[in-house]
């Protein structure tokens, strides 16, 4: 037996759905921005498999840009947190408020 | 069941746990290090999708680079077992854990009932061809080049990004 598609698709939408709950849940700002990585991982699956059933390389080419993107953000999103940190001494969530009205 | 299926099996229910795991754990330094495992188990798994050239990417950029950025602030920032956050139980969590299972129920709706019935029991046989570094480079440089140049400009800005708003003031 082959592996359908849908069992790849399926997985993908267990995986973003536990990155779901981690952001929804968690207050640490890191472990929050891991949960981001996750979601962006489990699309990535979906882009691959995708591409790998239909045999068409845009799906691939996609996720070589979305790899980009998440190292771009793992840069600029860690360089935040130190700043809030040094700021604030936290890096909980529910304490940093200073946006909010 | 052939190998492969049981390979997938394998690697799908590695990286469930792993990632349940990352979102359960108190310590974000065990939270890293399932992401890690979950990291790998997602490489293995575009190898089975015959995506050779981004199975690698995922090992070099995600474990290489962004994992030990990450790890590499929470050593820096101290946030280990003793300064550990305290993380509450109540509403919103519960919301969350709902959300979550409600928007996977959809996901699971959309791909069984509502799905295209043309769609592939079988991977494409030009699967193993398109995940090579050969075709992957022909299509960035051909197809794909604007995206691939406007790629290096953000990665411009992320670096000067990070710089800026990492540095110390004044």
């Amino acid at each position: 037996m082959e592996i359908p598609l849908s069992y790849y698709l399926i997985l993908s939408a267990i995986l973003f759905a536990v990155g779901v709950a981690g952001v929804l849940t968690r207050r640490n700002a890191i472990v929050v921005f891991m949960c981001i990585e996750l979601m962006l991982n489990s699309v990535n699956i979906t882009l691959i498999a995708f591409s790998a059933y239909l045999g068409d390389i845009t799906g691939q080419a996609l996720v070589f840009f979305v790899m980009a993107v998440a190292a771009a953000e793992a840069a600029v999103g860690l360089a935040i947190v130190i700043a809030l940190f040094r700021n604030k001494q936290t890096v909980n969530i529910d304490e940093i408020n200073i946006l909010k009205w | 069941m052939t190998s492969e299926t049981l390979t997938f099996f394998f690697l799908a229910a590695f990286a469930v746990t792993t990632a349940v795991l990352m979102v359960l754990q108190r310590n974000p330094i065990m939270s890293a290090i399932c992401m890690i495992a979950n990291f790998f188990s997602i490489a293995a798994l575009y190898l089975l999708l015959r995506a050779q050239l981004l199975a690698v990417l995922q090992i070099v950029v995600y474990t290489g680079a962004i994992m030990v950025l990450v790890v590499f602030v929470i050593m820096l920032l101290n946030i280990g077992e003793e300064t550990r956050l305290r993380e509450r139980y109540n509403l919103g969590m519960a919301a969350g854990v709902v959300l979550a299972a409600g928007f996977v129920a959809e996901l699971a709706y959309i791909v069984f009932f509502s799905g295209d019935p043309s769609i592939r029991a079988s991977l494409d046989p030009r699967a193993a061809a398109i995940g090579t570094v050969e075709e992957m480079g022909g299509a960035l440089f051909g197809k794909f080049l604007l995206p691939f140049e406007i790629t290096s400009l953000l990665l411009l800005v992320a670096i000067i990004g990070a710089v800026v708003l990492a540095k110390k003031k004044g």
